[in-house]
C-alpha cells in the first residue's frame, strides 16, 4: 500500500492551502465567527436566558428597553429577545437541513444527467428546467398548505423546490470531468459506473457544489421566513420568520416586533454568504491567483 | 411551454390526491360535519369515486377548458377570481423587472469603467444586501419609513377610492404612486444581481479587440460604451433576468402581502388562511404561465440582441 500513501501525501497540502486561503480572508472569517456565535446563541443561549419564548411574561407591545425587556414584547406579551434566541435554533436547523435535501436531490439528478448523457440527460435536465420555471415560493406554499405545516414538511418543501441550481452545476462539472484522463484510467482499471460517479468524479466536482450549497443554506433561511410570513409555519416551534409572521398585522403600531427578527435573519444570511464567498475563493484554484 | 403547463397541472393533481383529506372533507368541515352517506354523495358529485387516471384525465381537461374549480370561500369560479387579480401582479412583476434591469445595467456600466472604485464597491455591497435581506422585511422597513414616518406614499392597496375623477391621467398617477414602494422593494433584490453581472460582463468585453478597434476608429466614448461594448455584454444579464422570472414572481407574492397589493399574492395569502385549495392551485398554474411567457420574451430579446442565437 506504499503507492497509496504516495498519492495521498500531495493531496493533503491543497486542503491545508484551502484552510489558509479561507482564514486569510477577513470577511470569510468574520462571517464564520458570526455564524458560530449565532449557533452558540441558539443552542446554549436558553441556558443563560431561560425565559420561555411561548410564555406571556408581560403586557403586550412593551417597547424595547422598557420594563426590563431588551427587545420588548410582542402582541401576546411574549419576550422578543427570548424568541430570537430560541428561534435561531429552528431557523438554522431548517436552513441547513433544507439545503442538505436540495443538495442530495440536485447532486443525484445532476450527476446522473452529466455522467450518462443521452436521453437520461435529456429527461433529467427537462425536469430541472421545469423546477427553474416553477415559482418556487408558490409551489412550496401549495405543498405546505396541503400537507400541513410541520417543521418536516416545511424543510422538505424548501428542499424539494430549490435544488435546480445544484443540479445544473453538478451536471456541468460532470460533463467536464468525465472526459479527463484519470476517469478513463479508473474505468480501465475496472471501476463500475456507480464507483466512477460517486468515488471518482463527485469528489473532484465537490468544490462548486459545496459553495452553491452554502449559499442555499442562506436562501433556505429567508425562504422559511417568507413562508412563515405568509402564515405557513409550525405553530409549535418558534422561528425568526414566525415571529415576523405572527406580528405582521401590528407592524404600524409596533415596528420593533418585526425589525429585530429581520435583523437576525439579515445578519445570519449575510454571514453565510460571506462564508460562501470565502469558500469559493479557497476552493476555486482558478480564482485564487487573482 | 405547453408541456411545462401540463406537468404543473398533473403535479397539482398528484399533490391534491396525495394530501390528507379531500374536497368532500373540506366541505364537510365548513358545513360543520356530515355523515357517511352525505360524504359518499359529495364524493360522487365531485367524481372522487372514479379510478385515479380518469380523475386525472378529467382534471386536466377541466383545466384546459379554463375551469379551475370553485372557490368555496369567495363563492366564485377560481378563473374569474384570478383574472380579476392577474393584471395587478402582471403590472408589479414586469415593472419591477424592467426597473431593476434598467438601473442594474446603468450601474453596471458605470461601475465597469472604474473596477476598483466606489461604485464597484457599492454594487458588491448591494448585491450582498439583496441576497441577505428577506424581501418582505425590506418592504416593511420601506413601508415604515416612507408611509409612516415620512408619509409620501400610501400604506396599501393599488388605488385611492376617494378620487372621483374621470380623467385617465389622475388615475394613472394614483396607481403609479401606489405602485412605487412595492416596485422598489421587489426591484431591490434583483437590480443588485443584474448590476454585478453587467459589471463583470462589461469588464470582460471592454478588454476585447473589437472595443479597441472602435476606440481606434475615433468613436466617442459614449458610442464605444453603449453601441459596441454594452450591446455585446448584455446577453448574460438578459439570460439571468430570464432565469430570475420565477424568483421575481415568488418575491411579488411576499411584496404584495406586505403592501396589500390586490394581486395574486394577496389572493394566495387569503386562500391559505381560508384553506381555499382550488384558488391556490389555480394561482400556481397561472404564475407558471406568467414565468413561461416571461422566458419566451427573454429568448426573443436575446435573439434581437444576437441574431446568431436560434430559438
Amino acid at each position: 500500500m506504499l503507492q497509496n500513501e504516495e498519492i495521498e501525501e500531495p493531496a493533503i497540502k491543497p486542503v491545508k492551502e484551502i484552510f489558509q486561503t479561507f482564514f486569510k480572508s477577513y470577511s470569510a472569517v468574520t462571517g464564520l465567527i458570526i455564524l458560530i456565535g449565532i449557533a452558540v446563541m441558539g443552542f446554549i443561549g436558553p441556558l443563560f436566558y431561560p425565559t420561555d419564548p411561548f410564555d406571556m411574561v408581560w403586557m403586550p407591545f412593551s417597547p424595547p428597553g422598557a420594563d426590563g425587556f431588551l427587545l420588548g414584547t410582542d402582541y401576546l406579551g411574549r419576550d422578543i429577545l427570548s424568541q430570537i434566541i430560541n428561534g435561531a435554533r429552528v431557523s438554522i436547523a431548517i436552513g441547513f437541513s433544507a439545503a442538505l435535501v436540495s443538495c442530495f436531490i440536485g447532486v443525484g439528478i445532476g450527476s446522473f444527467a452529466g455522467f450518462y448523457g443521452g436521453w437520461v440527460e435529456e429527461i433529467l435536465m427537462r425536469i430541472t428546467e421545469f423546477f427553474q420555471v416553477l415559482p418556487t415560493l408558490l409551489f412550496a406554499m401549495v405543498i405546505v398548505a396541503l400537507f400541513g405545516s410541520s417543521v418536516l414538511s416545511i424543510t422538505l418543501a424548501i428542499g424539494a423546490v430549490s435544488w435546480a441550481s445544484v443540479a445544473r452545476i453538478t451536471r456541468s462539472e460532470f460533463l467536464r470531468i468525465k472526459e479527463l484522463d484519470f476517469v478513463l484510467a479508473s474505468r480501465s482499471s475496472g471501476s463500475n459506473n456507480m464507483a466512477l460517479i460517486f468515488r471518482v468524479i463527485l469528489p473532484n466536482a465537490a468544490a462548486p457544489i459545496i459553495v452553491q450549497s452554502a449559499l442555499l443554506v442562506g436562501a433556505a433561511i429567508t425562504f422559511e421566513a417568507g413562508l412563515a410570513f405568509l402564515g405557513l409555519s409550525d405553530p409549535n416551534v418558534i422561528s425568526w420568520g414566525q415571529v415576523i409572521g405572527s406580528n405582521r398585522v401590528y407592524i404600524l403600531d409596533a415596528t420593533y416586533t418585526v425589525t429585530f427578527p429581520g435583523i437576525a435573519i439579515f445578519i445570519t444570511v449575510l454571514a453565510i454568504s460571506l462564508v460562501g464567498d470565502g469558500l469559493n475563493d479557497a476552493l476555486n484554484p482558478k480564482l485564487r491567483s487573482r | 411551454m405547453l408541456l411545462v403547463l401540463l406537468v404543473v397541472v398533473v403535479l397539482n393533481f398528484l399533490m391534491l390526491h396525495l394530501a390528507p383529506g379531500d374536497i368532500a372533507d373540506t366541505i364537510a368541515q365548513t358545513m360543520g360535519g356530515a355523515d357517511e352517506q352525505d360524504m359518499a354523495e359529495l364524493r360522487k358529485q365531485y367524481g372522487l369515486d372514479q379510478p385515479f387516471f380518469i380523475q386525472l384525465f378529467n382534471y386536466v381537461v377541466r383545466v384546459a377548458l379554463l375551469d379551475f374549480g370553485h372557490s368555496h370561500f369567495y363563492n366564485l369560479p377560481v378563473f374569474d377570481l384570478i383574472m380579476e387579480r392577474f393584471p395587478a401582479t402582471l403590472l408589479l412583476v414586469f415593472s419591477a423587472q424592467i426597473l431593476s434591469l434598467f438601473v442594474g445595467i446603468l450601474l453596471g456600466v458605470y461601475a465597469a469603467q472604474n473596477p476598483n472604485g466606489l461604485s464597484s464597491l457599492f454594487v458588491n455591497m448591494f448585491s450582498l444586501f439583496g441576497y441577505a435581506a428577506p424581501v418582505f422585511w425590506t418592504g416593511i422597513l420601506l413601508l415604515i419609513a416612507f408611509s409612516l414616518h415620512i408619509p409620501i406614499f400610501p400604506v396599501s392597496g393599488m388605488r385611492d377610492i376617494t378620487i372621483e375623477s374621470s380623467n385617465f391621467f389622475v388615475h394613472f398617477f394614483d396607481v403609479l404612486r401606489h405602485l412605487f414602494l412595492p416596485m422598489i422593494t421587489l426591484a431591490s433584490i434583483f437590480f443588485a444581481y443584474y448590476s454585478r453581472l453587467c459589471r463583470a460582463s462589461m469588464l470582460e468585453v471592454l478588454g476585447a479587440d473589437f472595443v479597441r478597434t472602435a476606440k481606434a476608429k475615433g468613436l466617442s466614448k459614449k458610442d464605444v460604451l453603449l453601441k459596441h461594448a454594452l450591446k455585446n455584454s448584455l446577453s448574460p444579464v438578459i439570460t439571468f433576468a430570464g432565469l430570475s422570472f420565477s424568483a421575481v414572481v415568488s418575491g411579488a407574492i411576499l411584496v404584495e402581502t406586505v403592501y396589500s397589493w390586490p394581486g395574486l399574492g394577496t389572493l394566495a395569502f387569503n386562500s391559505i388562511i381560508s384553506r381555499d385549495t382550488p384558488v391556490l392551485l389555480g394561482i400556481l398554474i397561472f404564475s407558471t404561465l406568467m414565468v413561461t411567457v416571461g422566458n419566451l420574451l427573454t429568448d426573443l430579446t436575446l435573439k434581437a440582441l444576437d441574431p446568431r442565437i436560434k430559438i
